[in-house]
Order: structure tokens, then sequence, then C-alpha cells
């Protein structure tokens, strides 16, 4: 009884000291910059659960503690650039360049998707997160209120040479936190978006390259706070890490 | 006795498979796990195709435009080879869509398109793995509402140690520098 008792309290102990928050958000039919069908279909998006907040620098090392293979000095160079996690003083060691509350940057697709598994969660989607990333801290749409887009463009002017804020910004109205204008975001098909080719280009040796209804043409060409994403976004690769690319998770509902 | 039943056991573990006893490299696709099941039903972790040369590519079957003509590219480059070492290589299509491609559906298109088991690997994974295997092989693909998808059409060699050896955007017909790395790879140094 009383070993039983010990192991719970152990058991209590090995989890990390507060587990991460999600809220469910209700999705729905969504106008995406980048249509379903390629054309002009509206997204929809299933009912599901996001992270309230980034994953931040502390919670990366914790998890980097228990899964050792994702370690800077043991992590495989096919899933993670050399640039993974040189911000923190050491492998074990965050350091002043990288504060417990900030967000972890510097992850490759990879390492995020294994962090969301260890949390029994994934990462969002990009209509999930762009679903999310519409809200503002009173409207579940935001978008086309020009101040709000200026807000966000705002961020992309911040000179990239200062130092990462912290997490633990205004929620906006389901309650997520810090979605636009902390870090870029990895998202699950973050190499699904396509925007660099087109391949109904006639004479074009990769006309073939891309199956399917042809590339995608965007919508909303005034939200390109949104479309910069994108472009980022497709610009990666999965083992491709950046000062400023961190990530959240998602949850089924 | 104890250290000859250890020896004997770490023999069955290693399955007489000589790449089994070198560390992987950093940057072989075998580095992460990920569970294939073909058109046989079978079960295989794509790592257990360490040891020989593959030709890779992704697809699906119920896509009529450019699939039909990577499953073509991929027997073209193949029969580019000499006889000999054409038989050094396997040929591996995995789906990008788990939902609709069941082994049934894998076994039907193999039937169809009279690939031959020996020598060709259909095979499914689940989807959070389908797109972990596209991230590895630098290959991109995107499900559209009517069910079709807008995916990237390539074929990647891996070396016997799961390396990306070369690729190749040229589908439809040969590609002759992707024929040669082919050949030079299963021919081997």
């Amino acid at each position: 009884m009383r070993a039983s008792a010990l192991a719970c309290l152990g058991l209590l102990l090995a989890l990390p000291a507060v587990a991460a928050d999600y809220v469910a958000l209700p999705g729905g039919r969504f106008t995406s910059v980048l249509p379903a069908d390629g054309k002009a279909a509206a997204a929809q998006v299933a009912p599901f659960r996001l992270r309230t907040e980034l994953v931040t620098n502390a919670e990366f090392l914790a998890f980097v503690k228990t899964h050792p293979r994702w370690r800077r000095d043991k992590v495989a160079p096919i899933l993670a650039d050399a640039r993974y996690l040189t911000h923190w003083a050491s492998v074990d060691v965050l350091g002043e360049q990288a504060l417990p509350r900030q967000p972890v940057t510097r992850v490759s697709w990879f390492a995020a998707e294994a962090y969301c598994e260890s949390e029994q969660a994934r990462l969002p989607s990009w209509y999930e997160w762009e679903f999310a990333a519409a809200a503002d801290a009173t409207r579940r749409d935001a978008r086309a209120d020009p101040a709000w887009r200026e807000s966000i463009l705002g961020w992309y002017s911040r000179p990239s040479s200062t130092a990462l804020p912290q997490i633990g910004g205004v929620a906006n109205v389901y309650g997520v936190r810090d979605i636009n204008g902390l870090v870029w975001e990895w998202v699950d098909d973050f190499n699904a978006l396509m925007v660099a080719s087109d391949s109904r280009d006639q004479g074009d040796p990769d006309l073939l390259k891309f199956c399917g209804a042809g590339a995608l043409s965007m919508q909303q060409k005034e939200n390109y706070a949104v479309l910069m994403r994108i472009a980022m976004l497709s610009a990666l690769k999965a083992a491709d890490t950046t000062n400023n690319m961190g990530f959240r998770c998602a949850k089924p509902d | 006795m104890k250290r000859l039943l250890s020896f004997l056991a770490m023999l069955l573990l290693l399955g007489g498979n000589a790449h089994a006893t070198q560390p992987l490299p950093g940057d072989s696709v075998y580095q992460l796990p990920v569970q294939l099941t073909g058109q046989d039903g079978r079960q295989q972790m794509l790592s257990a195709r360490r040891g020989r040369p593959q030709l890779v590519t992704m697809f699906y079957t119920s896509c009529q435009m450019v699939c039909p003509l990577i499953i073509d590219s991929m027997r073209l480059t193949r029969n580019a080879l000499d006889p000999a070492v054409r038989s050094r290589i396997d040929l591996l299509a995995v789906s990008f869509d788990p939902a609709k491609d069941d082994v049934a559906a894998l076994r039907n298109y193999a039937d169809r398109r009279k690939l031959d088991p020996r020598i060709w690997t259909l095979a499914r994974a689940e989807p959070a793995q389908v797109r972990q295997l596209s991230g590895l092989l630098g290959l991109q693909y995107r499900r559209l509402p009517d069910g079709e998808f807008n995916h990237s059409s390539e074929l990647v060699l891996l070396d016997a140690d799961g390396r990306i050896a070369a690729r190749t955007t040229v589908i439809g017909r040969l590609d002759p520098s992707f024929v040669k790395a082919v050949d030079a790879l299963a021919r081997g140094p």
C-alpha cells in the first residue's frame, strides 16, 4: 500500500509541473487565404482543441531530458539541421539566450511533431491554425478590420535582433495567446501549401511536378500577414530550424 | 552458457543482416520509425528495407492524372538497367491516401498494373507517418475537398543505408542522368 502510494507520488513528480492548457475551438466553414480546392472553396474545419500557449524553452528542455534522442548532440541530422537548439547554453541548460518562458525556437518540424506526440497531441493543420489566428480578443473573425490587420503587420517590422518576448500575451476570444505577433509556427501540413509552383505553366519542364487540380490561387490578398506565413512555411524543409520558428500543439475535439 | 545464449540471441536479432551491425548514418531516412503495410498485408518497418538500394515514390491508387505515369517511370527506370543490375534494387511506392488505399486497394492496383510483388512494394502508412515520410523524402501533398490530392511527383533513390542518393522530377519519360545514378549505385563501388 505504502509502496503504491510512493509510486503514485513518483508518477506525480515525474509529470510536468503544470500540464499544458488546451481550449476547444468550434471549427466550421472557414474562408481561408488558401481555397480548399485551389480555386474558391471554403475550408471545413472540424472542432478541435488548441494549446493556449506556445511551447516554451522550459517545456522543450523537459522533453529533451526525457527523450534524449532529441538532444542537440544526439539528434539525427536528417531530423534537425545544425542550428537546432544552438541558442541554448548547452545540451541540457537553457542559459541567458533562452529564457524558460520564451517560446522555443530553432526546432525542426520533426522535433515539434515529436514534442506534440509526447503531449498526446499533434501539430495543428494550416486551416486550424489560420482559423484560430483569425480571432482577436472579442471577435472570432477580425480579418476584415483594417486596424487589426495593421496591428499584426506591425509585428513584421519588429527588428529580429531584439529578444523574443515571453509567452502570456493577451488571449484571443478562444483563450489562445500569442498566435499573432510572437513567432512563426510550424503546422502539420507545412509542406502542403505549395504556393511556389504553378503546374499550369505550359512548356515548363516541371509541368508534371504537381498533379491534381493545379496550383493554388491565393485569396484575400490584402491579408498578406497570413500570406507571408504561408510563404515562409512553404520555403522550409522538415529538418530546417530558424531563429523565429516555434510551435504549439493541437488535439482532436 | 549464459554468454553463449545471449550471443545466439544477438545473432538472431541481427538476422544475418550485415548492415544491422553498422550504426545507421544520421542522414538516413531510416532514422524515423515508419510502419508500412504492403499490398500483401505484411507489416514492415521502413528501416527493414536497409541493405539494398531502393527506388521510392509516393502516389495514390485512385489518382487519374500523373500517378500512372509515376509508376510507369519507376518501371522504365528499372528496365533501363542491365538485367543483372536490375535485380539489385527494390521499388517502393507509398500512398498519400491511407483512408482509401487499404491493403485490398493496393493489391487490386498492383494486379491491374501487373506489378510483380517480388520487385514492387505498394504500401500504406498511418496518416501522421505519411506526412513524416513526405517530409523525409521532400515530397509535398495536399488533400482536396473532392478526395483528390495535389502532390509533387518525384522518384527518389535511396542507397543501401537509406540516404537520398539522387532524385528526379522527370515523369513520363526516362531521365538519363537519374538512370545513370541508379545504375552506379546498384552496381556498387
